[in-house]
């Protein structure tokens, strides 16, 4: 199987965000950046696909040569290939720009694909838009939010996770699949693979070679503000015993919060 | 016009649906815009008054045998076929999982922008500004789209429903067009899990326990809860999913899902930063926790320091009292 899977830089979920509000962007000094959690499920099942049915993994994040540490990471985890498409602005939490520039790349570079892998939204931007228009622009079914997947042939069996339930989702190759977490337990890198990785080159592609032009990559997505979340202030400790404390607190939640 | 996708799950309309019907009722009257719903697949007649209750001035029945089981090659040719004609300023989906799955591919097939899980909507300008939580709500994003029509999901729990209004309105039947061939990946079958579990992203009310809840058999005491509840459900935190206590479906924080229910009650959770991201646009957030240093003290509303297994007992009995009367 020839696979693809797409990965993102994101802060790392542990992270505080600051914001600078000229420039309606996150704070990025001091923060630490790793791979979208999301993603490394998507990688995960790529190297187990891989490893059932043979063929190539290519991983491929779309930023400044930022990217190139997390692509490595995956080199390091088992991918066989790893590929930048420089894209040197900033995050404008435009999913279909995104989904532009990928789609834009698989036709031109990696035309010939079973599979193409994404974390169900990159923790961040949190749009989960990415993979769909993906799939609406190369022609291909999807199935995202996956938990479970199985290929057989040239067919595919996904659960995907609704409001209380499952959704089967059949579909034929090549197709999208967005992986989220249960789908896999994602390995560590072993000693081998990060000396490989250090070795291993990594492309870059540009826009220019693309075919992407300024006006195809110009964000549709106008930010107008950045803010902080409302400050929530400490409340009430409530006093007594755990039977008075439970008593009253549920008479706060009737009376005062009205929410019981 | 502003066009609303609404939602059925088995021939019912899904609340997050009828809320963002309500939506598009007032910001449509702000904007001089009349709403108008879209229903897809086949026999939805029925339904028709419960979207002219909450808005809608027209209805329009997308019916084609292909829509029967969803699919998001299949819907978003319909709801495109349908926006072509229609030209509607803005298109509206409750941020479900289906919504999240086909308004993203349709906002490609029109070659828009979309902003995607909404908690605000505002008119400027003539123009509709949405504000979304970034980082799992670490911080707040405004936008704008320059494309039109403008998509948006709406986050389910976050906007008021209006009051019901027996009203009549306009029903267009449409044959939907969709080419053999046009669909290559459907839903199959829907698995339901052992009982019907609300989805944390929906629940009004979430229970939810940490690593202080010591073991998976301890949930229960959770369940207990939210059994006495109603439209409440059970939440974790990430430590209480890793370590095999309860599905990660429950798992609330940046690594697991944003809620913003009326309630939250956090047993046991001491608040990492992942976790209060997830959970901070909770109406009212109650904490029960021994720790009095826990960082999740410092959001709550009401907390209680003490042991959770001596408080759950007797606040049974007491929320027990309380509803019944």
């Amino acid at each position: 199987m020839n696979i693809l899977v797409f990965i993102k830089r994101v802060p790392d979920t542990e992270s505080k965000i600051r914001i600078n509000r000229e420039t309606n962007s996150i704070v990025e000094d001091s923060l630490n950046f790793i791979i979208s959690p999301n993603d490394e499920y998507a990688v995960e099942e790529a190297l187990r696909l891989r490893e059932a049915k043979g063929g190539q993994v290519t991983v491929i994040a779309a930023g400044t040569e930022e990217s190139l540490v997390v692509l490595k990471k995956c080199l390091a985890m088992g991918a066989d290939e790893a590929v930048l498409i420089k894209d040197e602005m900033k995050e404008t939490y435009d999913g279909l720009r995104i989904a532009k520039i990928l789609a834009r790349a698989v036709e031109k570079k990696f035309p010939v694909y079973d599979l193409l892998l994404f974390g169900k939204q990159s923790m961040g931007a949190d749009n989960a838009q990415v993979p769909s228009m993906v799939a609406e622009k190369l022609g291909l079914p999807q199935a995202n939010v996956v938990t479970k997947l199985e290929i057989d042939g040239n067919k595919g069996t996904a659960h995907r996770e609704i409001e209380g339930a499952m959704e089967k989702v059949t579909f034929s190759l090549p197709a999208v699949v967005s992986a989220q977490k249960g789908l896999n337990e994602p390995r560590y890198e072993t000693l081998k693979g990060i000396m490989g990785a250090k070795r291993k080159a990594i492309p870059a592609l540009t826009f220019e070679e693309l075919g992407l032009s300024q006006e195809e990559t110009a964000p549709q997505v106008e930010v107008t503000r950045l803010d902080m979340p409302p400050a929530r202030q400490a409340g009430k400790i409530i006093p007594g015993t755990p039977e008075e404390a439970a008593r009253e607190l549920v008479k706060l939640l009737h009376n005062e919060a009205k929410v019981i | 016009m502003i066009l609303v996708f609404i939602e059925t799950r088995e021939g019912k309309i899904k609340k997050s649906s009828l809320e963002a019907l309500s939506e598009a009722k007032r910001r449509g009257d702000e904007l001089g815009s009349e709403v108008a719903a879209a229903l897809l697949g086949p026999a939805m007649d029925c339904l028709n008054p419960d979207v002219f209750s909450y808005g809608a001035a027209k209805v329009f029945l997308l019916e084609n045998a292909r829509l029967g089981a969803y699919s998001s090659q299949g819907y978003a040719a319909a709801i495109h076929e349908l926006a072509q004609e229609l030209q509607p300023k803005v298109i509206f989906f409750a941020a479900t999982a289906m919504g999240k799955d086909l308004a993203p591919r349709l906002a490609a097939k029109l070659g828009v922008g979309l902003a995607s899980d909404c908690t605000k909507v505002a008119v400027q300008e003539g123009r509709l500004e949405f504000t979304r939580p970034i980082y799992a709500g670490k911080a707040f994003l405004s936008v704008r789209l320059k494309s039109s029509p403008q998509l948006a999901t709406l986050r389910p729990n976050v906007f008021p429903l209006s009051e019901p209004r027996n009203k009549a309105g306009e029903v267009i039947r449409k044959e939907a067009v969709i080419a053999e061939g046009q669909i290559n990946g459907q839903v199959a079958e829907i698995l339901r899990e052992k009982g019907e579990e609300l989805d944390v992203t929906e629940a009004e009310v979430i229970i939810s326990g940490g690593r202080g809840m010591k073991g998976p058999e301890n949930f229960a005491l959770l369940k207990e809860l939210s059994a006495l509840i109603p439209r409440s459900t059970v939440g974790a935190s990430r430590s209480a999913v890793d370590s095999g206590w309860i599905g990660h479906q429950n798992q609330v924080g940046q690594t697991g899902k944003t809620v913003s229910p009326n309630l939250y009650m956090a047993f046991g959770i001491s608040g990492a930063i992942q976790h209060l991201a997830g959970m901070s646009s909770s109406k009212f957030i109650v904490a029960v926790n021994k720790d009095p240093d826990a960082p999740i003290f410092k959001v709550a509303d009401y907390g209680i320091v003490g042991d959770l297994f001596q408080v759950i007992p007797p606040l049974k009995e007491a929320l027990a009292k309380a509803l019944s009367e």
